[in-house]
Formats: C-alpha cells, structure tokens, sequence
C-alpha cells in the first residue's frame, strides 16, 4: 500500500461513497425522530425486512417492479400496523420507553423475516453494474507512475449515491414546503400540543412511518446489492447512531454530512491506520469519532442547544 | 388473610425502613433462603443446577448492574458485554499471574479493575444525556471487545485464542475448572451473589440510592439540592461496573469455562438490557426475576412445542424466540413499564386484601 | 445578607433582565412581583446559581461572585422551589424530602453497602429531622406515597418540605401558591410565616396574589421587562404610580 495522491483519493471517494449509504439509513431515523420525537431501533430491521421481502417475492417469480411496488406494500402495512400495536398505547411516555419498544420491533421483524423467507444469505441483484469506472488515467504515462491508472470509482456505488441524493432532497422539500411537513415539525416538538391543535397522531405516525419504511427499501436494496442479504444488514443499525450523532438527529443534511464524515473517515483509518495496530478498526471508529464530537458539543454537530428550563 | 398486616406495629424507624418490614414477608423470604441453600443442593440434578441455577446467578448480578446504572440512575447503557468482558479478561489475566490468589479475591479485584474501565468509559454522561450516551458507550462495547480480540496480551499470547479458566478451590472445593462438581459451583455462586444483592439494596435504599434516583427523575432539580451530578453519575457507573465485571468473570470462569470475547458482544449488552426492562428497572427484585425470565423462557421454548405435540425446526424455535422477546418488550412496556417487579407488587397488594374485593 | 448588583442576564438577543440591583435584609420576607415575563424567575434563577448573568455581581453572605453552580448554592445555604414542581416523581414524600438531607450526611460507601451500624444511624437521625418537617407541614398521611400521585397543591407542600430540609439560610420561592384555592392559600401563608418566625428563614418569594404578596412581604421589589420599576414597602409600592400603571391596575 502506497501513500499516494490518487490511491488517496480513491479511498476516500470509496469512503464518501459509503457514507451516503449510511446517510440513507440514517435518514431512517431522522424522519421518525423528527416527526414523532421516537428513536427508532427498528429502522434496521425495516431495512433487512424490506430486502429480504423484495429478494423473497423475487424468488418467487414476481417480476421486479412488481416486487418492489408489494413491498412498498407491505412496508406502509408495516407502519399501520407499528402505529396501532405500539405506539399509540405508549403516547406520551418518556423517550427512554419508546427506545425500548422500537428494539422489540426490532426483534419481532429480524424473527419473523428470517422465520418467513430464511435465514441464508441472498444475493440481490438491481442490475446495476458493478465494475470500476476510471477517471483521470494516464494510459501514456510510465509503469510506476500513480496516475496511470487513474482513479477507480465504483459505479454501483456512484449510482447509490446518485439515488440517495435525489431522495434526499426530495425528503428535505418535502418536511420545508408543505403542509404535512409542517404538521410532522409540529408533532415532534410536543404530542400533546399537536393534537390539541387538530393534529392527527394516528395519521401523522402511519405517513412517518410509511415514508421511513420506503427508505428502508430503498437502504435495503442498496446495502443488500452491496453486502447480500443477511441479517448484519440489520447491524447497519447500529452504525447509523455514529452518523446521527454527528449529524444531529432532526437534521435532513446534518444526516447526509453525518454519514459522508463516517463513512470516509472509517475508510480512511482502516485502510491507513489499520494496518499499524492489527486491523478491524472500522469495528468501533465511528464511534469513538461521536463520542469525542459529542464530548465537546453534547448535541452533535448540527443539533440545536438544548437550553433546559426549569 | 393469610397477607394481614394488621397487628403489626412498626415502633422505630429501624423497623420502618427495614427490607422487610412486614412479618409475612420475611417468613417467605426464609422458607426462600433454605430452599436455595438445602432443598436445591439436595434435590435438583445436574442439569438443572448447570444450565438453569448457575447461568440464573450470573445473569442476575449482571442484571442488578446494568439495574444500579441504567435502572436506578437512568444512564442507559448498551456496553455491558464489554465491560463483562473487562471482567472475565481480567480475572483470567490476575488468576495466570497470580496462581496462588483466592478465586474470591481475583473476582473482587476484577469487580474493581472493571469499575476503573466504567469510571472512564462514564465520564462522557456529564456532557451527553440520553441515547447521545448509549452511543457512548457502543463506542466502549465495540472498543473493548476489539481490544481483546486483537491485542493477544490478554489471552496469554495463546495460539487459538480461545483460553480455558484455570481450576482454583474454596475451602479444599473445586470451584472452577473441570474437577469443579455443580453442587460446589451452584452454592459458591449463591453465596457470593447473595452478598453482593444485599449490598446493592442496603446501596440503594441510603443516601447513594437516592442521589442515583433523584439524577434520574431531574437531574436539574438534583443539582439545586446539593447532589453533585458528575460524581454521582461516575459512583453509578463505578458500581454497576463492579458487578458487571464480576458478573463476566463468574461467566468465564464459573459457568462456561473459558473465556472468550464473542460470549460478551452487542447480543449480550441488549440481553442484560431486557431482564432489567421486563423484571422491572430501578428494582432489586427486579434484577433477579428478570434474570430468571430470560433463563427459563428459551427452555420454555424449546419445550412446549414438543409437549403439545408440535415439530419444529430448530431455527424456526430460535426465529420464534427473537419473536417472543420482541412481544414481551413491547407487551411489557405497554402494559406495565416497571416490569414483573411491579406485577409482583400489585400481586402482593392484592393479597393483603384477599378473600375480600376491597 | 444578599445584595445583587447590576444583574443583567440574556438569551442569546432576548434580553431578560437589564441591570437590575436590589437587596435581601436578613430574616425579612422579600417579595419579588411583576407581570408574567418580567425576569422574576430568571432572577431567582441568578441567585441559585442556575443561570450565569453576563453582567452584574451578587454577594451573598459577604462573598461576592457573579457565577456559582447550583450545588454550591446548596451548599451555602440557599435552598429553592420551582414554578413547575420538581419533585422526583420516582420517589415517595419522605424519600424526596430526605433527598434535602443529602448534604449533611456523611456515611461512605462501604458504610452503606453494610447499612447496619454507622449507617443506619445516620438514616435514623435524619429520618427524625424529616419527620419534624413533615409534622410541621402536616403532611404525615402522605410520606409513603410516589409523589407522582399526589395533587398539585400537596406536590408543592412537599417541595417547600424538601427545601426546609436543607435547613436553609437563604429560601427561595417561586409561586408557591399558584393554582391553589383559598383554604390552601392561607395553610401556605402560614407555614411560610412559621418557617420565618419559627427557623428564622429569611424568604424570598415570587407571588401573584397581591393580597398574600402585601400581608406577608417586608419590603417588595417590583420588576417589568427585565427592569427594576419600585422597591421598598408593600405599602410604598402599592401607591406607586408606575406600578399601578404596569401591573396593579385600578378598581372599578
């Protein structure tokens, strides 16, 4: 491994690549938590139980439109059903109790989708691509030469990326311009205020929660067209904290800095630190990187001060 | 009827304030203590004393930990297989080094190096508050156990990594090791967790205690009446370390055998996490039924399928146990957030008034 | 025995209060009134320390500072209750007003871990000082009750409890009486009074009741805006003509 410019950047550009990817999950949680004040656990398991529902219909013959319009299906069904059995008897309860319940969902989705279309691992083919894209080579320059083979990009990655982007925005416009939106700020603020003004929960919940469960998919067949399908998609979960740490948990773009931050920065130090100190470093730097940003702002980089009143 | 309180006056605060005030109660509690100490010694066979008693006392004081920090002083945190780990990798560490030292020593020293490691994984919770502090400690439960993954210091430099607890005897007993009999493992471990309980509820019914709970309940308001947030929070941490750490080491050495950092990772944090949720958060008893529930309903599991005639696979039954966990959490937080300690409590109210309706 | 000096404190552009200065005598019971918004908890606020001005200084038994963190305020001797009831809800009466106590106790933690002996002595002694308080504010039916469970105005007596607890020199009261009816009005009043006579207490209160504010105060302090309008007698500042105008208003 040599230190050079281009290999570098091609680490790096890897690195950012990823993060979107994590930014993508992490926007998950930032549509839930925004819109309900509820920290949900379980978005990892949407993730893994979309994949699996999508791959698993898949086999079965569906075409792959189709398949993905079920699960769509399926995923909003899902929050109904969320909405209904757990959140609605637990409104108003304190944060820590909400956490909780949402790490149950986690456990019923990872059984009941590892009980329904089993616990192998699958292959998930969006038909993208995957190979290398080159840029910036220098085919003339000498062997030795770092730029000859210029940059390689992955192209899956490029157009995950690409994918993330557009659904990013399209999220971000959505919570600033429209009437709905505004409803969901509301609900995150204060639940008891929000009805009092005429606010649905019930529907306000089942449209977050159906929104988060699309994303699931679309994090789903991303991360399962990378990794496959298996039940560590769901440990994708956890790395997403890392991301909403940095990026604040009600902040659209805080999770897509959030996430390019973490998902560079892990690759950076695997590959560059790695090595000196036996490898497998990605393990737990990312969160060791949230713990000193929040030792020195404790509500994340994008976060609002909270000033306690009493 | 049989639950009266009636003629029994409390004369002293003492009386007031003692664990068990009600006369009733503290009969139970010694029928309980001599069907622990004589009746399962004497009857129950090794299955039960190696895969249900044993396992039962470890969970358990790992549970009271994870209950002191996250349940008495509202710091949620998700690294307890790390600090477990500490524990178990600690005492391994002291019993090499020092063969001639008392297994009761090594695991107390353990306790305390485990409660060093907490103190500094907790000094982020004066900053961060909440889930930000979970993360916190992810951070000390993926560190940790990479730490003890890569640096081969830790296992001895052995070749296969995966390294067996040295045998080491109380009173002329086997305790650990292969020659260590259940009986002998079941009644030291009664022993020493019932210390170690009685410690915590004494802990947690003096001025401790209630620093930890006014922290949790406001910890704004704690401040204004005097309680020094850092310290207390970092005591929390200290303690429930403490047992966690010994909790690890009685793993390592006492029930397993051997000591290996894939028993501690992110499944074992979220396990102990559930006994404290569904046995009942900020409570001793708590601690131990939750511990209890998480023993027995895998068995359970394992079992009424074959009772009622049904067949299973075995991935559908450990499918089906992720299934019924996630119901309990959700089932228990809904209908009663303070756990099966709380049920108890109505139970036995109900009983003070029985036969009659009010 | 305390003097606060220039205080002016703000929130990021919002100014809440602007070089306010007034004295605390003491024993005496101070009233401190305004509109809703003026800056009166905000200043109380300053005073316990949980709230840094940005100017201003306050002394307070002849030491002088401008930032104290809360626990040292405790520790001085200033105890406090709260607008919205900070009780902790987890606990029982005589748990939360024991929590008053934590200062003064001493036992370590091996001490508590054994809990028989040094320990519960300890307990014991400071049980006895609650249960004076709890009989002085006749709150005996309630001591083993989740303070959660309790009605508002029962909530407030056990948080006037808490702070006597501490045995303060200095007690700080934010609306005490708010959302209570008249008999409980005049329970409070009378403890408030016995806390000054009986323990020699001096109080400082926020107040809205003007006939609770005139009968009890000493000296009232009048703010509005963040401002200091009057300072001085229940009667001098009741004639005030700028008070009258702001916040008293006139009789039809």
């Amino acid at each position: 491994m040599d230190l050079t410019l281009p290999f570098f950047v091609e680490v790096l550009i890897g690195g950012l690549l990823t993060g979107v990817m994590y930014a993508l999950v992490a926007l998950g949680f930032v549509l839930v938590f925004k819109a309900s004040g509820i920290f949900n656990f379980a978005q990892g398991a949407m993730v893994l139980f979309a994949a699996l529902t999508y791959v698993g219909l898949l086999e079965l013959g569906t075409g792959a439109v189709l398949a993905f319009v079920l699960t769509a299906l399926v995923m909003v069904l899902l929050a109904v059903a969320v909405e209904r059995v757990v959140l609605r008897p637990l409104v108003n309860q304190e944060p820590i109790i909400l956490f909780m319940a949402t790490i149950g969902i986690y456990y019923v989705l990872d059984g009941f989708g590892q009980m329904l279309w089993g616990s192998d691992i699958k292959a998930l083919d969006l038909g993208i691509a995957s190979d290398p894209m080159t840029f910036l080579a220098r085919p003339d320059a000498p062997e030795g030469d770092p730029w000859k083979y210029g940059i390689m990009v992955n192209r899956f990655d490029l157009t995950a990326a690409a994918v993330a982007a557009v659904l990013v925005l399209a999220l971000a416009l959505f919570f600033q311009k429209t009437r709905i939106g505004r409803a969901l700020r509301a609900v995150a603020d204060d639940h008891q205020a929000a009805q009092s003004v005429g606010i649905g929960l019930p529907a306000i919940w089942v449209i977050v929660w159906s929104v988060a469960g699309l994303v699931a998919l679309v994090s789903g067949l991303a991360w399962g067209s990378k990794l496959g399908v298996q039940f560590t998609l769901a440990l994708i979960t956890l790395k997403a904290l890392p991301v909403l740490i940095l990026g604040g948990f009600t902040s659209v773009p805080g999770a897509i800095v959030g996430g390019l931050i973490v998902g560079a920065g892990e690759k950076l130090a695997e590959v560059f630190i790695g090595p000196l100190v036996g490898g497998a470093i990605e393990d737990w730097f990312a969160y060791m990187l949230a713990m000193l940003v929040l030792l020195v702002r404790p509500q994340g980089l994008f976060g609002e001060r909270i000033i306690e009143r009493i | 009827m049989l639950y009266r309180e009636a003629g029994q006056f409390k004369t002293s605060y003492a009386a007031d304030a003692a664990i068990f005030p009600i006369r009733q109660d503290r009969i139970a509690m010694l029928i309980l203590l001599a069907v622990a100490t004589v009746g399962v010694p004497l009857w129950a066979d090794e299955y039960w004393l190696t895969s249900i008693f044993v396992p039962f006392l470890v969970f358990a004081t790992a549970a009271l930990g994870l209950n002191i920090l996250t349940g008495y002083c509202g710091q949620l945190s998700l690294g307890t297989g790390g600090f477990m780990a500490t524990g178990a990798y600690a005492a391994y560490k002291l019993s090499t080094a020092f063969p001639s030292m008392s297994i009761v020593v090594v695991l107390l020293l353990a306790g305390l190096i485990t409660a060093a490691v907490g103190v500094v994984f907790g000094l982020p919770s004066l900053r961060i508050k909440g889930f930000y502090l979970a993360v916190a400690t992810l951070a000390a439960q993926f560190f940790l156990l990479w730490l003890f993954n890569k640096v081969a210091w830790f296992t001895n430099y052995s070749p296969s990594g995966v390294i067996s607890a040295p045998p080491r005897t109380v009173a002329g007993y086997h305790v650990t090791g292969s020659a260590a009999q259940p009986v002998v493992k079941y009644l030291f471990l009664l022993g020493f967790v019932g210390v170690l309980a009685l410690s915590a509820k004494n802990l947690v019914r003096s001025r401790t205690g209630r620093a930890w709970m006014a922290i949790r309940d406001m910890d704004i308001a704690a401040e204004i009446i005097g309680i020094r947030p850092l310290w207390t929070k970092l005591l929390a941490f200290s303690v429930s370390s403490f047992y966690i750490g010994i909790a690890g080491a009685m793993w390592a050495f006492v029930y397993t055998g051997s000591v290996e950092a894939l028993a501690f990772d992110i499944n074992r944090s979220f396990q102990v996490l559930f006994m404290i949720i569904i046995g009942g958060l900020g409570s001793i008893l708590g601690s131990f039924l939750g511990a209890a529930f998480m023993v027995l309903l895998p068995i359970l599991l394992n079992r009424a399928p074959q009772l009622l005639g049904i067949r299973l696979a075995t991935d559908t039954v450990s499918h089906l146990e992720f299934i019924v966990f996630g119901v309990l959490i959700v089932f228990f937080l809904v209908v009663e957030p303070h756990g099966l300690a709380r049920l108890w409590a109505i139970g036995k109210e109900k009983l003070r008034l029985w036969p009659f309706p009010h | 025995m305390l003097e606060v000096r220039g205080i002016s404190l703000r929130f990021g552009r919002v100014q809440a209060i602007g070089n306010v200065s007034f004295d605390i005598r003491r024993g005496e019971i101070r009233s401190i009134i305004g509109p809703n918004g003026a800056g009166k908890t905000s200043m109380l606020n300053c005073i316990n320390g949980f709230y840094q001005p940005q100017e201003g200084t306050i002394s307070y038994l002849g030491k002088t500072r401008r930032a104290m963190r809360p626990h040292e305020a405790a520790r001085r001797g200033i105890a406090r209750t709260f607008q919205n009831v900070a009780l902790f809800k987890g606990m029982s009466t005589l748990d939360n007003i024991m929590t008053g106590r934590m200062m003064k106790m001493r036992s370590n933690l091996l001490a508590q871990a054994l809990y028989w002996g040094p320990n519960q002595r300890e307990e014991i002694e400071h049980r006895k000082r609650c249960e004076a308080i709890i009989d002085f504010l006749e709150i005996q039916a309630i001591r083993k009750t989740p303070v959660g469970r309790l009605p508002y105005g029962l909530q407030k007596r056990v948080e006037l409890a808490r702070a006597l607890a501490m045995e303060p020199t200095l007690l700080l009261l934010d609306e005490p009486m708010a959302g209570m009816n008249v008999e409980e009005k005049e329970d409070m009043c009378r403890f408030i009074l016995d806390a000054n006579e009986q323990l020699g207490t001096t109080i400082a209160l926020i107040e809205h009741d003007m006939g609770v504010v005139m009968d009890l105060s000493d000296r009232v302090v009048v703010l509005d805006h963040g401002e200091k309008l009057a300072d001085g007698t229940p009667a001098e500042v009741s004639a005030d003509q700028g008070v009258i105008d702001a916040y008293l208003g006139v009789a039809h």
